[in-house]
Parts: structure tokens; C-alpha cells; sequence
């Protein structure tokens, strides 16, 4: 990106000014030099376009590790007025609605589990359905579906895959209000039959991580976390009826939007006034998606801890937190002095609420939300906490964001040779597919130490803690 | 943007162009129902290597829709939905178009695991989405979310 167009306003915060004659509100872009002028003109064309939509409140913004995305670009955020003709976007959602990260803290540390790592490799690979065309161990029917999209992982749960105690810890308490099975459709469902309970492919992953560096004491100790710490982050979303949900509405939403006379510089900016009927229909189905999304972290997180217990009988894993990053969901925030209720899409965005906030379970009301940031499958990921003065909607960036594209890595590596040099490093990987495996190759990554630090030093979130992946199931 | 051969198909030789997170796939035939079934092939041999799929079940479907670029999305997520519905993979396309109503047929096989794993593709977007005729021949693309 040319950032002789920008205007920077402060150390991480840029903007992209007015040309004369355009109607559109701010542009926002959250970053350091070195991130900005590694992203692609796409973001910028992308979160400019954003801009232009109806019932905007503020600005439209772009999080440290954002990339080109399809409408929004991924790392986008926007938050818009119900009342004021705002409207909902599913390209500003996404296509793996409510994907995000299930983060379980165990009472292992490094020497427990080193000796072990290759068992514990292969039987998680062996237990976890990953990649293109497996399926879990449920088989439902519609009626068991339509319990999951209205259930979330409280109904997960009420089947015996996991506690009451893990609920507390996932946004919005495992169950997502707002569901309309019905607006789901058919095909949707039965996309989903055998999906759930299972990782996906491309950058979802199961990984086994030590806690390699506390930043922040405080609010590690809130989070439960200490040094040599095993960790386990879990990373795949609403599977295919997020997907049928997604590509389904984006049509629908798409012809809405020429109806109501919304331009579209982006078809894929598909988007309808939130109190459309065509509006109200997909934040019904959109909240199924979320729902399905809980569920299948929440059967993850069974099998996880099954199989830990065959190798470490005494092992224990609680959930940390639960956090999804490409949603769209009604909260309440400050605007200029006045509270206003906003439907905030975040699109490849953690949600990151301060200390405070009454959404929070107990034990981080003091300390603010756990922000997980997944990086690479060979450089480690962050746990930041969410910041009360944060700027952007309470939202941080969710992961490193990628550097090449598919394409791009596929020509530089082979997943073999990415494996054989991430098992010299102590790194196991356990995937079937090879080309998956070049196409996320560490180095095909951006910097994520920059992505965490910049998020720190722009106020979206601080820095809490870094893990280092151990092992590593790739869908 | 770069265009690029990037995986071998079995006839028609699908082509994708860049994207950073997801992957840009178009199809080109004589006529636009060729270059929809050239743009499905070049999906499916996304998921996997399809020189190894049989095609030995047909699945029969069809869609009304006046928009040729709504149509092409409709055509690939529709596909996308009954392969994983059946637990299958496509190799063999066929689509004809009557006005609005557009018939389709696909060819394959039921996943198995000696099929080599390729990326599950989510669903195609409207991004970069386009179906026109360039000189003698037409073009369908779009990006794919993987």
C-alpha cells in the first residue's frame, strides 16, 4: 500500500482523506509503516468501499493484520445504526460465520507433555477430524440441528460434551440469542449432518502450545496463565452450513440491495437494511451459524480432553476462552459522549472488551477480555486482553494475516519439506494434506510479533502472554 | 493480476488468478454454459486431484436464475452443497441453460481417503465475479473462499 495517500494522525493510526466530491465516511486504518505498506491496495480499495455504506457510525477500520478480503477486507471493522437505515452486511460476516479460537489451559507443563508430544501428536490426529471431506462421529437429523443452531454449545454441552463450567467462558455464554433455525435452509443442514465435531481445512487447526513469555503478570495470573504452560487453541468455525448460510444470503442480500437503492461499489458488499425483512432473515440465520460455530469448538474441546486423557490420565483442561472473529453482533457502545446500540461487524476482528465490561465472566472482569491472536503453524500465537479505552468497537486484530497468497506459497514450498524443517525446530505437524500445508507455511505469514506488538502500541489490546506451538493439526 | 495454470485438470485446463487469502478460478468455453462447467472443474480440482475421481454417480439439479454472473455463483455453491451433502467430489460438469432455468448435471465419486487431500472450498463469492464474452469465447470467474 502507498502510504503517501494516507494521512497519519497518530503513531499507529492512519486515515485515507476525502477526495473532493466523495460521500463517505472516515477511513481508519490501525497499523505501524512496515504492516501498511506490506498490505495489499486491496485493503485499502476494499475498507473504502465500506465507508460508503448506509448508517456507518464512525469509521470503518482496518485492524494491524489486515489483508484483502472478498467486500470487506479481512481485519475489517464496522459498526452500523438500525435506526439510522444502517444494515447488515453477510460479506462483512463472512462466509465461516462466528470462525474463531477455543483456548484451553491445562494443569501440563512443558516436561510433562515433551516426552509424550509424538503419542499425543498422532492420537489427536487420529481422534480430530481434519481437513477436506472427513466428517465427526455425530450424525443429526434437522430436529437435532435445529436444537445445535438454537443451543449453541449449551446444547453441546446438555450432551454431555463438556461442563456447565466451560459455558462462562465463551462469549455470550455458549448461546448465541437471536436464532432462527428456519431461515437456514435445507441444504444448509444437511451440509451440516456430518460436520459437526470436525477442524475444516485451509487455516483452521488444533494446536498444542507452551507458554513460552508472560508480558503482562497481572493479567496472566487473571487468565490462569504461567511460563512452561500447556496450552491448547482450537481453531475452525461454523463448518458447511455457515458456509451454505453465507453464500445463500449473499445473493439474496445482493438483489435486496439494489431494491432498496443501496449502491454497491462491491457486489460483495451484499448488504440489507438491518430492518428489512431480508435483513432481519439473516441475522436470524446468521445467529444459527454462530450457534452451530459454539457447538463444534465445544465438541472439539471433548475430544481434546478424551484424548489428553489417554495419554496424561491426570490432565485437566479448562477453557480459557472462546472468542469468534468474523460476526456481526448488537452491543452497546459510547459514541461521542452517548450510548447507542450498534449492530458491529467484525470480519477477521476480535471482539476485546475492557476491564469492566459486564459481559465478561468474573474472574477477567478486572482485567478485560483474553483477545487470542492465532499466527502461523511454526511462529506462535498471542493472548492479549482487551483495553477499556479501546478505540475501534472493542476490537483487536485476530491473527497474523497472510503475507503470500495460496498461489504464491505453493510455488516456494512443499508441505513435506515445511514439515521435515518444522520437526528439526521441534514442531510436529499432522496433516493429509500436503498442498494445505505449503499453502500455510510460517513464511507465508506476516510478522506476527509485529501484528501483537502493533495492536498493543495502537490501544486496540496489550500483550499478555506468547505461545509457542508445539504440535500442530492442520485441517 | 497474475493468471496462472495452477493445478492440471483433466481437459480443459481450468486457470486461477491471485488472491491473497482465497484463490481466484476461472472457466472459458465457446459458449457460457462451457466456461461455467470449465469454472466448476477448476473448483473442484481445488479439493482434490480429479484425474482419480470416477465418475460413476450423476447427480441432476436445476436453478432459475436471470443474472449470468448471480447465476455462476449459484451454479458453484450449489454444487459445493451437494458434494458435501452426498459426501462426494465432482469431476464431470454438465449445465444447460433454457431462459432463466438452468439445468445441471455432475458427475462423480464418493469421497474416499485414498483421494488425494486437496482444500475444502467454502463457497464462491461475488468478489472479482464476472461471466463475459471475449471475442469468440467466454469467460466465467470469481474468487473461491478456501
Amino acid at each position: 500500500m502507498d502510504l503517501q495517500q494516507l494521512h497519519q494522525i497518530q503513531p499507529y493510526l492512519w486515515t485515507f482523506p476525502l477526495k473532493s466530491g466523495e460521500s463517505r465516511k472516515e477511513v481508519l486504518l490501525y497499523g505501524g509503516r512496515a504492516l501498511l505498506e506490506s498490505m495489499d491496495d486491496k485493503v485499502l480499495e476494499q475498507i473504502t468501499h465500506v465507508a460508503s455504506l448506509p448508517g456507518l457510525v464512525g469509521a470503518a477500520m482496518t485492524m494491524p493484520d489486515a489483508h484483502w478480503g472478498y467486500g470487506f477486507p479481512i481485519g475489517g471493522v464496522a459498526a452500523f445504526d438500525a435506526e439510522q437505515g444502517g444494515v447488515i452486511s453477510a460479506g462483512g460476516v463472512g462466509f465461516d460465520i462466528s470462525c474463531g479460537i477455543r483456548c484451553l489451559r491445562s494443569n501440563l507443563n512443558l516436561q510433562d507433555v515433551k516426552p509424550h508430544l509424538s503419542t499425543l501428536a498422532e492420537r489427536l490426529f487420529r481422534v480430530i477430524p481434519a481437513g477436506v471431506g472427513e466428517e465427526g462421529f455425530l450424525k443429526l437429523d434437522t430436529k437435532q440441528l435445529d436444537q445445535v443452531l438454537l443451543g449453541g454449545a449449551r446444547w453441546a454441552v446438555q450432551q454431555g460434551y463438556g461442563s456447565e463450567a466451560d459455558l462462562e467462558f465463551i462469549e455470550e455464554l455458549g448461546c448465541m440469542a437471536g436464532a432462527v433455525p428456519a431461515n437456514v435452509s435445507e441444504l444448509a443442514k444437511k451440509r451440516q449432518r456430518g460436520e459437526m465435531g470436525t477442524l475444516g481445512s485451509g487455516n483452521h487447526y488444533l494446536e498444542v502450545q507452551v507458554v513460552d513469555r508472560i508480558f503482562d503478570t497481572v493479567t496472566a495470573q487473571a487468565f490462569g496463565l504461567q511460563e512452561g504452560q500447556i496450552i491448547i487453541s482450537i481453531h475452525c468455525g461454523s463448518r458447511g452450513l455457515g458456509h451454505q448460510i453465507g453464500t445463500e444470503y449473499l445473493v439474496s442480500m445482493a438483489k435486496a440491495a439494489a431494491r432498496c437503492g443501496i449502491h454497491l461499489p462491491d457486489r460483495e458488499l451484499a448488504c440489507a437494511p438491518i430492518k428489512s425483512p431480508e435483513g432481519q432473515q439473516y441475522i436470524g440465520a446468521m445467529n444459527a451459524g454462530i450457534n452451530c460455530a459454539l457447538a463444534n469448538r465445544q465438541i472439539l474441546t471433548h475430544l481434546t480432553r478424551e484424548t489428553f486423557m489417554e495419554v496424561f490420565p491426570n490432565s485437566e483442561l479448562e477453557t480459557l476462552f472462546d472468542v469468534s472473529h468474523n460476526t456481526c453482533k448488537l452491543e452497546k457502545h459510547d459514541v461521542e459522549g452517548k450510548s447507542r446500540v450498534l449492530h458491529v461487524h467484525r470480519k477477521g476482528a476480535t471482539r476485546a472488551f475492557g476491564a469492566g465490561h459486564a459481559s465478561l465472566p468474573e474472574r477477567y472482569r478486572a482485567v478485560g477480555q483474553p483477545v487470542i491472536v492465532g499466527g502461523s503453524m511454526g511462529t506462535g500465537s498471542y493472548i492479549l486482553a482487551g483495553n477499556r479505552d479501546n478505540p475501534a468497537f472493542a476490537s483487536a486484530s485476530h491473527g497474523a494475516g497472510r503475507a503470500l497468497s495460496r498461489h504464491q506459497a505453493l510455488a516456494r514450498w512443499h508441505g513435506k519439506q515445511v514439515i521435515g524443517e518444522l520437526a528439526q525446530q521441534g514442531i510436529l505437524i499432522r496433516s493429509r494434506s500436503m498442498r494445505g500445508v505449503a499453502e500455510e507455511a510460517p513464511g507465508a505469514y506476516k510478522d506476527i510479533d509485529l501484528v501483537a506488538e502493533t495492536t498493543e502500541q495502537a490501544r486496540l489490546a496489550r500483550r499478555v502472554a506468547f505461545l509457542k506451538p508445539l504440535a500442530c493439526i492442520k485441517g | 493480476m497474475n493468471e496462472c495454470v495452477w493445478f492440471k485438470n483433466t481437459k480443459m485446463m481450468s486457470h486461477y488468478f491471485e488472491h491473497d487469502a482465497d484463490v481466484g478460478i476461472i472457466g472459458r468455453g465457446s459458449t457460457v454454459e462451457q466456461a461455467f462447467e470449465s469454472a466448476a472443474e477448476a473448483v473442484f480440482a481445488i479439493v482434490t486431484n480429479l484425474e482419480a475421481v470416477q465418475p460413476d454417480i450423476s447427480v441432476a439439479f436445476e436453478f432459475a436464475e436471470e443474472d449470468l454472473e448471480f447465476a455462476l455463483v449459484t451454479w458453484l455453491n450449489l454444487l459445493l452443497g451437494k458434494a458435501r451433502e452426498l459426501g462426494m467430489v465432482f469431476c464431470r460438469f454438465r449445465i444447460h441453460r433454457q431462459g432463466n432455468l438452468w439445468q445441471a448435471e455432475a458427475l462423480g465419486g464418493k469421497w474416499h481417503a485414498d483421494l488425494e487431500h486437496g482444500i475444502e472450498v467454502k463457497g464462491a463469492t461475488l468478489t472479482m465475479l464476472s461471466v463475459k464474452q471475449i471475442g469468440t469465447i467466454w469467460e466465467a470467474r470469481c474468487i473461491v473462499d478456501v
